[in-house]
């Protein structure tokens, strides 16, 4: 059986059938893609903004799809190695921090604790 | 200032990717492993638009030889300084003008190799500026600091009303220079500020400087309207540099794109990537409609590129000897699997974007 000789989880292939989750709930499917156009449209940010902010994104869920995605998706929108990687390191300045926040509860802890 | 070149030509490493007919069979054969891929006749007759056919000429462009002072990676004319072998001799040229009289065709449009380089250059540009004639030079601004010989050529220019479309992949030097070769960003910026000297890209000077991007890897352009603003912000903070219009250009899949593309294992993600992105609203504005290319022999194509893979027009006797400007219109295009280049996205052309 195919699936059982199957030994990835991830397949960049499957990028490009994204849109076909439509085949089992077409509404819902449809509704999103919709919205994740309208979203990545130009507003009151411009396209190259909302590519920068989705490649942050990407790596703080961790999503290898979207990495691709928008690692390619910026560079077309014209952004360079230099703002690509500071966009990752907002990212992960986020993440650290929000675990370095917690440290204050920590502390909390800890002062209760001790004399 | 000198540039270092990155590659060596095709022709000059003698390999087989140096001969047309080598290129254009891997783009007519070559098997795919992620599906079925469409030639592009089938592609545009799925939108009724085959034969696309020639409307009335109004750009003649000439291509007057490979000679160049770079070797960029993407070249899809395999130019270099090596090249000196082809140049366009001062017989076509002289033909050239008597059409672009005779027929009044609007605009001629000169590009190479590095055009310039060509011998007969100054003289054809003052007969063409003469004639009253939009003169469009396709400058890769590295040969306005190419030394004495080159020394007056922004003033050259400047003064024949010479409209410069120059190409500037990018405004970080390191993207520019894994493209174009080490020095280029560096020699390109200071060509750029000499043209602003002379007015050239300044508010309400007629000297118009339009800049050509193309991708430095294996993505599309986005749209001119997202890049060109990022264009003029960081090349006037960084380098006080202005230009009019930015002309966003695909990369085609042929000559030292299509070694990159191949040597990369990229050349089907390429591929189906300029599928993917075929935009049928591009095909009423594709470049072949209204341009004619004129090859260093004086030989007829439909444009740049069906020159570089010696695809002549199909035309009785595709010379320019032979050449009625005022029967092109229906003639047929020559149509061949590079042509996706051109119809992807916003579409690409000499004049960039086309929908």
């Amino acid at each position: 059986m195919p699936f059982m000789s199957e030994k990835k989880y991830f397949d960049p292939e499957d990028l490009k059938k994204f849109g076909n989750i439509t085949e089992f709930q077409e509404e819902m499917g449809k509704k999103f893609f919709d919205y994740y156009a309208e979203v990545f449209k130009e507003g009151a940010l411009t396209q190259r903004e909302k590519a920068l902010i989705a490649l942050a994104v990407a790596h703080t869920v961790q999503c290898p799809y979207c990495i691709d995605a928008y690692s390619t998706e910026c560079l077309q929108k014209g952004a360079d190695e230099e703002e690509m990687m500071e966009a990752v390191h907002v990212a992960a300045a986020i993440r650290s921090g929000a675990s370095l926040v917690f440290g204050v509860q920590m502390m909390n802890h800890v002062k209760k604790m001790t004399m | 200032m000198g540039v270092k070149q990155n590659t060596k030509t095709l022709f000059r490493r003698n390999v087989p990717l140096a001969q047309p007919r080598f290129q254009f069979q891997i783009l007519e054969r070559h098997t795919f492993n992620n599906g079925h891929f469409p030639t592009f006749s089938e592609k545009v007759s799925e939108h009724k638009q085959l034969p696309l056919t020639r409307g009335k000429l109004e750009i003649l462009q000439l291509n007057l030889g490979k000679l160049c002072n770079q070797t960029c990676k993407h070249c899809h004319v395999d130019a270099g300084p090596d090249r000196k072998d082809q140049q366009m001799s001062r017989e076509i040229l002289q033909q050239a003008l008597s059409l672009i009289e005779t027929y009044n065709i609007p605009t001629v449009d000169l590009t190479g190799g590095a055009p310039e380089m060509n011998e007969h250059f100054k003289w054809f540009v003052e007969a063409c500026f003469h004639l009253g004639v939009h003169i469009i030079d396709r400058c890769n601004l590295t040969i306005l600091n190419a030394g004495k010989k080159y020394e007056d050529l922004p003033r050259f220019l400047a003064d024949h009303h010479v409209h410069v479309v120059s190409s500037l992949p990018h405004y970080n030097k390191k993207r520019t220079d894994a493209q174009r070769g080490d020095g280029v960003f560096e020699s390109s910026i200071l060509g750029l500020q000499k043209l602003n000297a002379l007015g050239y890209g300044q508010p309400d000077s007629d000297l118009i400087l339009d800049l050509v991007y193309n991708p430095t890897g294996i993505f599309l352009p986005s749209s001119q309207s997202v890049l060109e603003p990022q264009f003029k912000r960081k090349l006037k903070n960084k380098f006080d540099v202005d230009f009019n219009n930015l002309i966003a250009i695909t990369n085609m899949p042929i000559s030292r794109f299509l070694e990159y593309l191949l040597e990369t294992d990229n050349y089907e993600r390429y591929m189906f990537s300029l599928l993917d992105a075929f935009n049928p609203a591009t095909l009423e504005g594709v470049m072949c409609r209204n341009t004619l290319s004129v090859g260093w022999d004086g030989s007829l194509y439909d444009c740049d590129f069906n020159q570089m893979l010696n695809l002549k027009s199909d035309l009785p006797n595709p010379t320019i000897f032979d050449l009625q400007p005022d029967k092109l219109e229906g003639e047929p295009i020559v149509v061949h699997q590079a042509c996706y280049g051109c119809t992807a996205g916003a579409g690409s052309s000499c004049g960039g974007e086309i929908a």
